[in-house]
């Protein structure tokens, strides 16, 4: 019998959003022509040469998770418009018709199970809702994912997808980077191990606050990650930058993150470091 | 204080002082040979004149746009970080370097000594700010206020000094954004800022942060988690700057005075948004017509600000420096 029962039947898996529209897809790096359901069986990765789609949370919940099962939490929270932010369209018509189009809340998902039979946690960032930007409901999210960990004694797992912070909230959105930093430690406090998994892209306000946190930063191949855009760096400094510039690669090399998992071993990997990190008592 | 730069919002009232200037000129040199009724009519307009100039003072101040305070912010004559700490503090020991690969010079820090001696109040700190240059070559040396990773690891193991003497910690926050640059992403800007927002938010000692000038995002709050946050009154704070805002939501460089409205980056704004707790009023003009009245000012602001904090014990401080943070932000719940 499974530990925990999905209170909500919030998994869904029929929403094909995020995979390429009909029964072959090619793949972004080396072209290959790849069949849907090849591509599904080596979890969006491209079996040529690697290259890592981009995936949405449910996705990773459901490779993380032992048979899929887990129970999402705080679904419910939704973006308000605290600045009544106007550029070419109102901050609440983008919400909503982000949320119509894409069947997204927002730009972060919750969710708990069984990862190879121990509790873990996870928050799962989505670059479809609005590139993926924090603002005030990503923050809480995140925070509220590490108090959910601290309450279930397991650890927390965030996985990064996201351009940055979000412009609409103006400050607030700068403000979660301290929030989700400051929760953070209560989690430090506890020996409750928080896993950074960096995916495509880990940029601005993400990079600068949780993502380069972990006790384990984590990375999936060739991950756009960074705290300046490209494109600013090279108008600011005005030259061309060095080929595979901010990739997974680069930082591995560069001393900031620990380990380039291929997401098909990325439970194994996890599940098998987590148990060795458990704080005996 | 005469100032040399003179910006846009700014030009009537200069043009209408210098006319008052050659009245006054014209009054001095020719009272002796004109009659006593023609002074009398030129000190009356003088009169008349010093009250409009008043006038057109107040309206221009009182009434500042969000992007005319974004102007004042980034005035060249603005008092920064190290002014300040001359005109507020004593016995400044500057420290330098992060230990790990040199030393930023767009971020200064080191013990210092706020006395008051009417009060008798004596406390020893750790001040860290950013720091901006005042010409080209200042500004070079200074990397005009944007730090490398290495300015944020310097803060940081300063404010792990502090604590560690059980020292207060004050910093300034002055910063057109950390810098952009491929040697910065190579020794992790990131990291460096995601480490201090995390450390910043356990330290055991009071943490007091004034915006004096300019905040820009990740830049600024890499030096920004503390119990009482302080804006002086012409400063801005946001998560970006408009006019990058308006280059990525407009797709143009030219909205940003719509950013900066849209934004709501201004120290009203951000004290109705709960962000900061207290505002630093500036002299009329800005904090750059007269620094030290407005040094003085911060002065106090500061010394109650501590009597407040140095009481509290380091739990409860970081206990509340986390409720602090952990509260802002506005989002609707469902069901």
């Amino acid at each position: 019998m499974a530990w925990f029962k999905r209170v909500t039947p919030s998994i869904r898996t029929t929403d094909k959003r995020d995979t390429p529209e009909g029964l072959w897809a090619k793949c972004d790096s080396c072209g290959a022509m790849l069949h849907k359901k090849q591509l599904e069986d080596n979890l969006f990765t491209c079996p040529q040469c690697a290259h890592h789609f981009r995936i949405a949370p449910y996705k990773y919940f459901s490779l993380l998770f032992d048979e899929g099962e887990c129970t999402e939490f705080d679904q419910n929270l939704r973006a308000a418009d605290p600045l009544s932010f106007t550029d070419t369209k109102h901050y609440p018509d983008r919400v909503h018709d982000t949320i119509e189009k894409s069947g997204k809340t927002e730009a972060v998902r919750n969710a708990y199970g069984k990862c190879e039979g121990a509790d873990l946690v996870v928050s799962a960032m989505d670059f479809g809702f609005i590139g993926g930007s924090m603002g005030s409901v990503v923050g809480e999210k995140i925070a509220r994912a590490a108090d959910r960990a601290i309450q279930l004694d397991a650890p927390l797992l965030v996985i990064s997808q996201s351009g940055g912070a979000r412009m609409m909230e103006g400050a607030f959105s700068l403000m979660q980077m301290a929030k989700t930093a400051a929760r953070l430690t209560r989690l430090g406090e506890k020996k409750l191990p928080f896993i950074s998994l960096m995916t495509d892209p880990t940029m601005g306000g993400i990079s600068a606050s949780f993502a380069m946190l972990g006790d384990l930063n984590i990375s999936e191949p060739k991950a756009l990650i960074g705290f300046a855009g490209p494109r600013v760096i090279r108008d600011t400094i005005k030259r061309d930058l060095p080929e595979g510039f901010q990739r997974a690669e680069f930082l591995l090399e560069h001393g900031f993150v620990d380990m380039i998992v291929h997401r098909k071993e990325l439970k194994q990997r996890l599940a098998k470091t987590l148990a060795m990190m458990r704080v005996e008592v | 204080m005469a100032t040399k730069v003179v910006l846009d919002f700014e030009k009537p009232l200069v043009e209408l002082e210098a006319k008052l200037g050659e009245m006054r000129h014209c009054l001095r040199s020719s009272s002796r040979e004109q009659a006593p009724n023609e002074a009398e009519a030129l000190q009356n307009e003088i009169g008349t004149l010093e009250k409009k100039v008043e006038a057109l003072r107040q309206s221009i101040y009182k009434n500042l746009t969000r992007w005319q305070k974004v102007q004042l912010a980034r005035h060249p004559e603005r008092p920064y970080t190290l002014d300040y700490i001359y005109m507020i503090t004593c016995d400044f020991v500057e420290l330098a370097g992060d230990r790990h690969f040199s030393d930023d010079k767009a971020i200064v820090g080191g013990f210092a000594r706020i006395e008051d001696r009417v009060s008798g109040f004596s406390q020893p700190v750790m001040v860290i700010g950013h720091q901006k240059g005042r010409d080209t070559k200042s500004n070079l040396y200074r990397n005009f206020g944007m730090a490398q990773p290495e300015g944020y690891r310097k803060a940081l193991r300063l404010m792990k000094l502090a604590e560690k003497f059980r020292k207060p910690i004050i910093t300034l926050i002055d910063t057109p954004g950390a810098f952009p640059g491929i040697e910065a992403e190579e020794r992790g800007q990131a990291e460096a800022i995601a480490r201090n927002l995390y450390e910043m938010a356990k330290l055991t000692v009071p943490v007091i942060c004034v915006i004096i000038g300019e905040g820009a995002s990740g830049g600024a709050i890499g030096l920004g988690v503390g119990d009482r946050i302080l804006m002086a009154e012409n400063s801005w704070y946001s998560v970006i700057s408009p006019e990058s805002c308006s280059s990525i939501l407009w797709r143009s460089w030219n909205y940003k005075e719509q950013a900066a409205e849209a934004l709501q980056l201004t120290a009203p704004d951000l004290l109705s948004q709960g962000i900061i707790d207290r505002i630093v009023p500036e002299p009329m003009g800005g904090a750059h017509t007269a620094p030290e009245a407005m040094a003085g000012t911060l002065k106090g602001i500061l010394i109650e600000e501590l009597s407040a904090l140095l009481p509290l014990s380091s739990e409860e401080l970081v206990n509340s420096r986390i409720e602090k943070f952990s509260s802002m932000g506005v989002w609707n719940e469902e069901g």
